[in-house]
């Protein structure tokens, strides 16, 4: 059978959506023949547009989680922070965000305006104004309860140059916080687990650290990346891919609550490769790396930065992982779905 | 030999192999329960759900098991009901959710899982629920390490046992590793430095040729094991001869619902008929869990079987021998093709 054939013949598996491998062939072997926008092949979190001399972040996401409500955070917290943070990760102060519901009959109108309170709240903390909305309601069946589209635009601080392509050799890799929270708390809500130990999402807005350090530190950051659906693994790969550097981790640095540990322990799963969405990764020139980590530290949201690893020179595309014993292992993104293990 | 899936898992992660002085090499066994799952189990699942329309309840690592006809991940895509659950008790509380719907539960793994299974039925039967039931693919480790042991073509000279299995066996049904084959045996936890040190207390032994059953791993294994779990799985499960993907029959070697238990069973509520399953070309997946091939030796991996789309069982579950190995010491990354 032939490539053409075998495509034809193939389906969309929920492998497809979760960020990993099976969602970049999606991506790069599908979508992109279809569009040939050089924009759109950089593949960052948000595009960047020139309009008038003005540089504009614009970036657009869908929320479907299950269970709509989970400890620290709901689809309507997620929905704003989720597109706020991607225009930040493109160096865009947020302004205006677009709201479209798909909404299943039957919906609870309880729930949704406890959605919209939270939504409220959270554009409100990431000082972005809702401008703009739709709502469509579909037979029972048709959803699953309730989806969410937001759509945000912001203008690119001045001086300021970030993306997946733009990491240098050098470059010190931060992260603003400890991984692996939200993805733990929504699976632990959606299959009833009964954990011990606070787990919350770490779902939030990021503006408040984001465009103050690129403010600071402007041309000094290169590359800024929330490592959602795929979490840091995936996160990492694609920016080794795109700016074709290696990169090498300190695994003994990189922060890991003590219950999120353990949880993953628990259900054979890396932290690594769990979605966050209220931390995010960046890449800066080393001179300014110590200063940028301070800085991070200082903040209430950053307590738990931390300095993770660096680039390399190769062009390889690889992320390497030094152990804590002091081993070395390739450092993959997921193949697909994150599957908890049998025993 | 370490002959469990999740030290395999723990070694590779940790970047292991690569500390280890020449001379000394871990090979992967046969203790990653999906991967020993023979497809015909598989094909039987999907049959089940195809035919009678029940919901299957599986750990999620059987999700993307490759079957004759397809994975249950394919099968979920066509529309038919397949739960991921956490424990045979998540299993059961679906059903007690959904009582309109005949709930399945893929039971597989080793004697780890096995008490906690028996402990559901039990529970299920106490509580009269009655749209449960399972399809018992439990294997047990103690007849496979006999089979192991008993290949000529073998050639290992230590065993890192499993930590969490020995919890419920205890370190006595090992001896005969030790005491009859004369090889070193470790039970070992699944820290880094657990296994670190199971690894210099085998190298002790071999060269002392003092060949017994240490235990490593005693913050969690006492000699005796766990009685109660072992009653448990007595109790509810009998042993019988069953195929290992990669062995063929061991004797001896799976569970099956006893009698008394039999409304429980899947296999008897919903009779299925399955074709006979050849495993799949090229695979080499039997000498990889021997210990007799690396999984680069085998032609389809890194190519036609790659975590995303897996051939052969080891490549399947994060803790078999081909994905640990495809993870962590693959040089070439596929995206820059």
């Amino acid at each position: 059978m032939s490539d053409a054939h075998k495509r034809e013949a193939e389906k969309i598996t929920l492998a497809h959506g979760s960020g990993g491998r099976m969602m970049q062939r999606l991506i790069r072997e599908v979508f992109l023949e279809y569009f040939d926008s050089t924009e759109l092949a950089n593949l960052d979190d948000a595009a960047e547009l020139i309009i008038d001399k003005s540089r504009l972040a614009f970036s657009t996401d869908t929320f479907v989680v299950k269970p709509i409500f989970f400890p620290g955070g709901d689809i309507g917290s997620l929905a704003v922070s989720g597109t706020v943070n991607d225009v930040l990760m493109k160096g865009g102060c947020p302004l205006y965000l677009s709201l479209a519901f798909v909404i299943e009959e039957g919906f609870p109108m309880q729930d949704l305006t406890r959605i919209l309170e939270s939504i409220r709240a959270t554009a409100k903390r990431a000082e972005i104004d809702v401008v703009t909305g739709d709502t469509k309601v579909v037979g029972r069946g048709e959803a699953d309860g309730i989806f969410i589209n937001t759509t945000g635009v912001g203008v690119i601080l001045p001086g300021v140059d970030v993306g997946g392509r733009n990491a240098k050799v050098g470059d010190a890799i931060i992260v603003s916080g400890d991984i692996g929270a939200h993805g733990i708390a929504v699976m632990a809500e959606r299959n009833g687990l009964k954990l011990e130990g606070d787990i919350r999402s770490d779902a939030a807005p990021l503006n408040r650290a984001v465009l103050p350090l690129l403010e600071r530190f402007g041309e000094a950051v290169h590359v800024m990346r929330d490592p959602t659906r795929g979490g840091v693994a995936t996160a990492l790969n694609e920016i080794a891919v795109s700016s074709a550097v290696g990169i090498v981790l300190e695994e003994a640095v990189i922060p890991v609550s003590e219950p999120v540990t353990a949880v993953c322990d628990i259900l054979g799963l890396d932290p690594l490769c769990l979605p966050c969405e209220g931390r995010f990764l960046v890449f800066v020139d080393p001179a300014v790396a110590d200063d940028v980590l301070s800085f991070l530290s200082d903040l209430e949201e950053c307590s738990n930065a931390s300095k993770i690893g660096e680039v390399k020179g190769s062009s390889s595309g690889e992320v390497q992982l030094n152990t804590v014993t002091g081993g070395k292992r390739l450092l993959d993104m997921p193949a697909g779905e994150m599957l908890p293990r049998i025993c | 030999m370490e002959v469990c899936g999740t030290h395999t898992m723990a070694i590779h992660n940790a970047g292991l192999p690569g500390l280890l002085p020449p001379g000394l090499k871990l090979i992967s066994g046969p203790g990653c329960p999906v991967c020993v799952t023979p497809s015909s189990y598989l094909d039987t699942a999907i049959a089940l759900s195809r035919e009678h329309s029940v919901v299957l309840a599986t750990f999620g690592d059987m999700m993307r098991v490759p079957g004759t006809s397809g994975t249950l991940t394919d099968l979920r895509n066509e529309g038919y009901a397949v739960e991921v659950v956490y424990s045979s008790l998540g299993a059961a509380e679906l059903a007690l959710r959904q009582p309109e719907k005949e709930i399945v539960f893929l039971a597989v793994g080793f004697e780890t899982t096995a008490p906690t299974i028996a402990a559901t039925v039990k529970c299920a039967r106490e509580k009269k629920v009655t749209n449960f039931s399972i399809l018992a693919a439990q294997k047990l480790l103690i007849p496979a390490l006999k089979a192991l042991i008993d290949d000529p073509e073998l050639r290992i000279d230590g065993f890192i046992l499993p930590g969490h299995v020995s919890v419920v066996l205890g370190s006595e049904p090992y001896r005969f590793i030790a005491e009859e084959h004369h090889r070193a045996c470790v039970i070992t936890g699944f820290e880094s430095a657990d296994i670190m040190q199971g690894i210099l207390m085998l190298v002790e032994q071999i060269e002392k040729r003092d060949h017994r059953v240490e235990i490593q791993y005693d913050r969690a294994v006492q000699p005796n094991g766990n009685p109660k779990a072992r009653a448990y799985i007595d109790e509810v499960f009998a042993p019988e001869d069953t195929v290992w993907r990669g062995f063929g029959i061991i004797p001896q070697s799976g569970l099956v619902l006893r009698d008394e238990f039999a409304v429980f069973d899947a296999l008897r509520r919903f009779p299925v008929t399955i074709q006979e399953s050849p495993e799949p070309e090229g695979c080499r997946c039997g000498e990889v869990l021997r210990g007799l091939v690396e999984p680069s030796e085998c032609s389809l991996f890194g190519s036609e079987c790659v975590p995303e789309s897996p051939v052969g069982p080891c490549m399947v579950s994060t803790e078999g021998s081909c994905a640990a190995f495809y993870k962590s010491s693959r040089k070439s990354v596929e995206l820059k093709s």
